[in-house]
């Protein structure tokens, strides 16, 4: 079989496409979690930006305010999460669960009015030079900002927390909350503004699900992308640019398996369709192999609450 | 005191009154149960616009939608039988059971099942929709519009009915043009947006200019969009997500024969049935043919809808081989409704294998 060069430039820019909504969830979480904050509402934010972002897309007819409006909700219902958690010191992993069901709930009670609306094209960027180079014109052209954006944003997250000053108090807080507020941080703070953060990217994903991905509202269309978001975090060892590497091999596998039916490869489907479990759970344990590493890389207060007396 | 006694005499006259009026008015009352979300816009969406056309007609419906397949459908069947439902539409293949069961224990309660087989019991009807007669005219059209000879086929899961729509999709096109290919995805989903419209992007890239589904969601006519090639609508008219891509769509009409199976309880005229309704009698409906479709081409597409119609042609008719060349059916013949309701074999010219 002749293999067309521009042909795997393509398969390589369909799973980058689908990488893009795992890599914003997963590098917001990422610093969520650096703080010492386990949310596990992720698929909760992501869908209830994924609605929002639509709705005002629908009504307001303006993609700007459409994008930055899913942030906002995204924001907006993960300090119902902060609240809880960090004012009320409730349990992290209960209270995330919570937010997922409510997330998923209440967009389906929104969406109700946008089912069966079609989406408004997105702009895409660079479209006339994805011809002038093979295989890496079609890679790197002709996409919406927000893919660039999620491309770039391991590398900004990595910058942030290795050189930045801010970066650092988070890690700080993350890793030992006490001695953090014994410094002077206002741990609460801290831990509210990542949250937050988290949300924002997480509403960012789902508006890319339903405005850009797929245009459309559907009734749980994050179909579980935010649980696999949390586990990138886990499998990237709380490191940014493993989360692109991750969000690749994640998105791959799936496209990979449909090009391997296509072309008449005889692998069981159902193996196909369990491979990126089976991969997930082979580089975990690869990874742990290393406890020294883990317990370098995992922030030591995770999912822990942190109450200070006065 | 006297002012609560009053407001409460005053209502309760109110609700006498609004319970006698519905009582005069229409006696039968209807329930549906869902497998997903009525804002699906494919499967569940189509039942519930039915549904719509009942309460049109002037009858009461309730609906309760997203039922797991499981225990749970026994507890909701068992609940809308209970609070005064005569009729009640159950709209999965999975609740073939369920219903049967709570069947025998309500047996004044019509029970109507959609997809199924088993009517155990005398106040169980199945019926069903010969989506194959509507697949039989894509694959005409999709024959016919190719231009690389290679069609796109993104299925769900290997069951007969799935099977049937390839099959007969892939007779329909190689009768106007055998040099085609029809290439299968298997996308082991009915709906997942995301998931379909990747299994559409791995078929465009490799070549197919029209794709047809066996999946719900409109995801893959937004993707045949985007890339500029064909595809067809599933369950519901969905030219309006993709106007450029979409030729046509194959629409599930439930309306007219649940405003008939409602009307039959009220007139007492209900009898056990098993229904397995085609573009005849309405239940399938063929949506505006696109007029990018060349009209001698369009003409053609409405010949044959009116002669599956009318029986004239079957969308299986002999001769027929399976993929090991063995005939399935002999020239002149057609296949019969049990090989049909079985049919688990590609015919010759499906590439590949269906999965186990």
């Amino acid at each position: 079989m002749i293999i067309d060069i521009n042909f795997i430039g393509l398969i390589i820019a369909s799973i980058m496409a689908s990488a893009v909504p795992l890599i914003l969830a997963s590098c917001g979480e990422l610093i969520t979690e650096r703080s010492g904050v386990l949310n596990l509402g992720v698929e909760g934010m992501m869908i209830i930006g994924a609605i929002s972002g639509f709705a005002l897309m629908t009504v307001t007819g303006s993609l700007i305010i459409a994008i930055f409006g899913a942030m906002l909700a995204g924001v907006l219902i993960s300090t119902i999460f902060a609240f809880l958690t960090q004012t009320l010191i409730t349990n992290h992993v209960a209270t995330g669960l919570a937010l997922t069901i409510f997330g998923i709930g209440i967009s389906a009670m929104i969406g109700k009015n946008f089912v069966g609306i079609p989406g408004k094209e997105f702009p895409v960027l660079f479209e006339n030079l994805k011809d002038t180079i093979p295989l890496i014109g079609p890679i790197l052209f002709g996409h919406s900002i927000v893919f660039y954006f999620a491309f770039t944003l391991p590398f900004i997250t990595s910058y942030f927390l290795k050189k930045t000053k801010i970066g650092l108090i988070v890690r700080a807080v993350g890793d030992s909350p006490e001695s953090a507020s014994n410094q002077g941080i206002n741990v609460r703070l801290v831990r509210y503004l990542c949250i937050l953060y988290g949300g924002a990217m997480s509403g960012l994903a789902g508006a890319y699900l339903s405005m850009i991905y797929t245009p459309q509202w559907i009734e749980n269309m994050t179909g579980g992308r935010g649980w696999i978001a949390l586990a990138l975090v886990v499998f990237s060892t709380w490191n940014p640019i493993k989360i692109l590497i991750g969000a690749m091999i994640f998105g791959g596998l799936t496209i990979i398996q449909f090009h391997m039916q296509a072309i008449g490869v005889r692998i069981p489907v159902q193996f196909l369709t369990a491979l990126p479990y089976i991969v997930t759970i082979i580089v975990l344990v690869v990874i742990s192999r290393d406890s020294r590493k883990i317990r370098l890389s995992t922030p030591s207060s995770l999912g822990k609450s942190f109450h200070k007396d006065n | 005191m006297h002012k609560i006694f009053i407001r409460s005499f005053v209502s309760s006259l109110v609700l006498l009154f609004t319970l006698t009026v519905t009582a005069i008015a229409k006696d039968v009352k209807a329930a549906f149960v869902y497998i997903g979300p009525t804002g699906d816009h494919g499967w569940t969406y189509q039942h519930d616009v039915g549904r719509k056309a009942v309460e049109a007609a002037g009858f009461k419906t309730t609906y309760v939608e997203g039922v797991p397949e499981s225990a749970d459908a026994e507890r909701v069947l068992r609940q809308l039988a209970n609070s005064g439902h005569d009729i009640i539409f159950t709209t999965s293949f999975g609740y073939m059971n369920p219903t049967n069961k709570v069947a025998k224990e309500f047996p004044n309660v019509k029970f109507e099942h959609a997809t199924g087989y088993k009517r155990e019991h005398a106040n169980v009807s199945t019926y069903a929709a010969r989506f194959y007669e509507g697949r039989t005219i894509l694959g005409t059209i999709a024959g016919t519009m190719t231009k690389s000879n290679v069609i796109g086929y993104v299925a769900s899961f290997p069951i007969p009915e799935v099977i049937r729509g390839i099959n007969s999709f892939t007779l329909a096109a190689q009768k106007v043009n055998p040099n085609i290919k029809t290439k299968i995805v298997w996308a082991f989903t009915w709906y997942d947006p995301g998931k379909e419209a990747e299994a559409a992007k791995a078929l465009i890239d490799q070549g197919a200019d029209v794709i047809a589904q066996h999946t719900d969601s409109t995801a893959i006519v937004q993707m045949a969009e985007k890339a500029g090639v064909y595809a067809f609508g599933q369950a519901s008219d969905m030219d309006k997500f993709a106007p450029k891509a979409v030729l046509t769509s194959v629409e599930n009409n439930w309306g007219p024969y649940y405003v008939d199976r409602v009307k039959a309880v009220a007139n007492g005229t209900w009898n056990q049935k098993d229904t397995w309704h085609g573009i005849g009698d309405g239940m399938v409906v063929i949506s505006d043919l696109d007029s990018q479709m060349p009209a001698d081409l369009r003409s053609k597409v409405k010949k044959l809808q009116a002669d599956l119609a009318s029986g004239k042609v079957h969308s299986f008719t002999g001769p027929i081989y399976d993929q090991k060349g063995n005939l399935m059916v002999a020239e002149g013949k057609t296949a019969d409704d049990g090989m049909l309701a079985g049919m688990m074999t590609y015919v010759k010219g499906v590439e590949g294998d269906i999965p186990k």
